[in-house]
């Protein structure tokens, strides 16, 4: 069964309509990316399913409905939303952004644990632990963004954009870095990127959006092989 | 050299309630970027509900505890039935809400208790003690132990971190599972509760009336802006330096005495607004066009 199910999503600004119906799904443990240009309501997407903006459809997430579930509850339910432009609390230190990813989790004892294993996999982080967070790199405040949301010990890691404004070498490391934790904690991923090759590589599974609609999808692979998916999004 | 001392001290002391004062302001600032007018008047509202409490027969500082529990659910109460249903409205309509809020308070309190000044019981004795007087020390003692709190509060508890949070980013907070509004609601909370401090503190000295904090909230938001109303130790700092800065223009400036200490509040509002509209220990925001 999937973990995530989509149906008929349709997303609202105000009163202009962004989403237009779409369905998709996303399996338990495994990597799902949605690609699309500019507009074609990739954020739109991620920010619905948490419940950020005005949404109708139908939202199941490991058999529960949460298309009427506040963004608060469905936290709660193992949800880490890793948002667009990291989300920092900047005036914040590290450690306190991390506590806060904590925020909703009752077992405070293995939470210590968690600070660990996050700064296992970024080191970086436990060398600025006391620091303030705005004072970090954008690769770092990426990383920051990623540790905060795993501290949930989530389900879904919803993922919106973490190459942006970052310098290949760090969006490599990263990358590397998202995959074994995929790998080594079942997590499974949603994510959106501008870098369509990098995140076929990553994904096992892919959605294309234009203007709030699904217009292709399937494994990751194929759509890699696709000829309209390779010249306008993939560029060779 | 005494007198300077005792007038410092006396500062400090009325600086404290300035302080605590500001300290509310800049809580419900931090979140949502607008002054509470109101935060005098349900200070005095609190005032009175403690002086009532005492008149009732029940000793001072059972009274006072009460009124710190009565005044938390009171801010909690105004932030879910008239703040939050006007969330989405214009800066304008809030602020008009707040005058409102204000006016509405000081009119049920005339009505309520009337005009007349009401002798508020201090809790310390009124006799110099080494030349300084006891209800003066208390003052400060009291206010110092609330602003402590308050910070090992923000500073040291989960809930407290999710409030500072909820203030910095509402969206960011939502994704880690706090419930923003009721951190709003808290934040109201403490406002009034603090209010209520610094209102049962300044009774004593000033009597009680209903306009008994028009002029102490206008010391208080010189105090924030000073220290600027960005930044709660910053506002702090401010207030008890408007207290002491008070003090001693009306001491030593006889043009000034006790009858145009208020205009100093007025002057250090313009002049920080003028040179320094951060304050000296605010950051002021620049937003990229």
């Amino acid at each position: 069964m999937a973990l995530l199910e989509v149906k008929d999503l349709c997303a609202y600004y105000g009163p202009i309509q962004a989403l237009h119906g779409i369905d998709f799904e996303i399996e338990a443990g495994g990597i799902t990316t949605i690609l699309g240009a500019n507009g074609a309501g990739k954020t739109t997407t991620l920010r619905s399913i948490c419940g950020l903006i005005r949404r109708t459809g139908t939202l199941t997430f490991d058999g529960r409905p949460i298309d009427r579930k506040q963004t608060e509850e469905i936290v709660r339910l193992g949800v880490g939303h890793v948002p667009e432009g990291r989300g920092t609390f900047v005036t914040l230190s590290v450690e306190e952004n991390l506590r806060l990813g904590a925020y909703t989790r009752r077992d405070r004892g293995s939470v210590g644990e968690d600070f660990e294993r996050v700064y296992g996999y970024f080191p970086v982080l436990a060398e600025r632990r006391e620091q303030q967070a705005g004072t970090l790199s954008g690769g770092e405040q990426q990383m920051l963004a990623i540790a905060r949301a795993l501290m949930l010990r989530p389900r879904l890691l919803v993922l919106d954009e973490p190459s942006f404004g970052l310098a290949p070498m760090i969006v490599e490391s990263i990358f590397n870095i998202m995959r074994e934790i995929n790998e080594s904690e079942n997590v499974s991923m949603l994510l959106v990127e501008q870098n369509a090759s990098l995140a076929l590589e990553l994904a096992d599974h892919a959605y294309l959006l234009e203007t709030g609609q699904v217009v292709t999808s399937g494994p990751a692979e194929t759509l890699r092989k696709d000829e309209v998916i390779r010249r306008s999004y993939l560029g060779y | 050299m005494e007198l300077f001392v005792q007038q410092v001290l006396a500062g400090l002391a009325v600086g404290g309630i300035y302080a605590s004062l500001a300290l509310a302001l800049v809580m419900i600032y931090q979140a949502t970027e607008l002054v509470n007018f109101a935060q005098g008047e349900m200070a005095m509202f609190s005032t009175y509900i403690a002086w009532q409490l005492v008149q009732s027969g029940i000793p001072f500082w059972a009274a006072f505890f009460l009124t710190i529990i009565i005044s938390f659910a009171g801010g909690i109460l105004i932030e879910r039935l008239i703040i939050r249903p006007a969330r989405n409205a214009p800066v304008l309509a809030i602020v008009i809400i707040f005058i409102g809020l204000l006016v509405i308070l000081n009119s049920l309190a005339g009505w309520i208790w009337t005009y007349t000044n009401q002798i508020f019981p201090s809790p310390f004795p009124d006799r110099p003690y080494l030349g300084v007087n006891i209800q003066e020390l208390g003052a400060i003692g009291v206010t110092l132990v609330v602003l402590l709190l308050v910070f090992a509060f923000f500073r040291y508890t989960t809930l407290g971190l999710a409030m500072r949070a909820a203030a910095q980013n509402p969206t960011s907070s939502r994704l880690v599972g706090i419930r923003v509004g009721w951190m709003l609601a808290l934040g109201w909370g403490l406002a009034a509760a603090i209010g209520a401090v610094a209102g049962i503190m300044v009774a004593p000295k000033l009597q009680l009336d209903p306009n008994i904090m028009g002029s102490v909230l206008l010391y208080a938001f010189a105090g924030a802006l000073v220290g600027g109303i960005s930044s709660p130790g910053g506002a702090v700092l401010g207030g008890f330096a408007v207290g002491v800065i008070e003090n001693l223009v009306g001491t030593y400036v006889p043009v000034v005495g006790s009858q145009l200490k208020l205009a100093v509040a007025l002057v250090l509002i313009i002049g920080v607004l003028t040179v320094r509209p951060a304050g000296i220990f605010g950051r002021s925001v620049v937003h990229r066009v």
